[in-house]
């Protein structure tokens, strides 16, 4: 993993999964306990959650091209970022196809079609959204969530 | 880790007001292809008014938003009706974070999407 900005607070939590599509259900599953944990809300929760998943997914549609037996490494780790403010960071990484980065964007919504809406959602929910090519292959997707601060409204 | 049964659809109802697809589960990239499949069975017989029931789904992602639009698309495109009912808040969040909430007719109820 690439040097992260913030600071972690603890042990992270490192999983590794198998790039078969039914090891989706299980990372949301821990996502959504790590972040009902550090005090998210019910609307964020879901957020941070659906981000995560729509990364995973997109690793093993466009990373891996639907390949089940490759390798996604999922970090996820309490922060903290700018001025102390707390957060969960989420990092994916994979060593599949590499992109641009500057190419990954999300589509215009007033296009209504199925797909491309992954990168769209990665980027309305989380705060912090970064995706580098590591020099050993494959993409890195860092994303942060804050919490909000005191007498700021959650999204 | 053992597979389990996880059926998407969980029953298709024919009423007089339309033909109702009642989901179940979470809709993810690993169940929407089979979603896709179930529905366009179902509108092989054009139904002239289409609900989606989704009171039972967990958790919607993009993939099942895009099957959702492909459904409405043909639908549309013989000139049936299509609507959305009972959505739980996290599978709202994702209609509204795409601006679906805006395309697709979404009601609290299946009896209120069968007026749709």
């Amino acid at each position: 993993m690439t040097q992260r900005p913030a600071r972690s607070m603890d042990v992270p939590v490192d999983l590794a999964i198998c790039s078969d599509p039914e090891n989706l259900a299980f990372v949301r599953r821990a996502v959504e306990r790590m972040a009902r944990q550090e005090g998210f809300d019910a609307g964020d929760v879901d957020g941070i959650v659906l981000a995560t998943d729509e990364a995973i997914a997109n690793v093993m549609k466009h990373g891996y091209e639907g390949r089940k037996d490759c390798t996604i490494h999922v970090r996820l780790e309490r922060i903290a970022g700018r001025e102390g403010r707390r957060g969960l960071q989420m990092t994916v990484r994979d060593h599949g196809k590499q992109v641009d980065p500057a190419m990954i964007k999300g589509r215009d919504l007033n296009d209504v079609r199925p797909g491309g809406l992954g990168v769209h959602i990665i980027r309305s929910v989380m705060d912090e959204v970064e995706y580098t090519c590591p020099s050993d292959g494959g993409m890195q997707l860092r994303m942060v969530k804050y919490l909000p601060d005191r007498g700021e409204a959650s999204s | 880790m053992a597979k389990a049964a996880d059926p998407i659809v969980k029953d298709i109802q024919e009423r007089a007001e339309g033909t109702v697809v009642v989901l179940v589960g979470e809709i993810d990239y690993n169940h929407s292809h089979k979603l896709l499949e179930s529905l366009n069975t179902v509108i092989e017989r054009r139904p002239a008014r289409l609900v989606i029931d989704l009171a039972a789904v967990e958790h919607m992602d993009s993939s099942g938003l895009g099957t959702l639009v492909r459904i409405f698309q043909q639908v549309n495109g013989y000139k049936g009706k299509m609507a959305l009912a009972a959505m739980n808040n996290r599978v709202r969040n994702a209609f509204e974070i795409t601006r679906l909430d805006q395309f697709f007719a979404i009601r609290p109820t299946v009896e209120e999407a069968l007026q749709v």
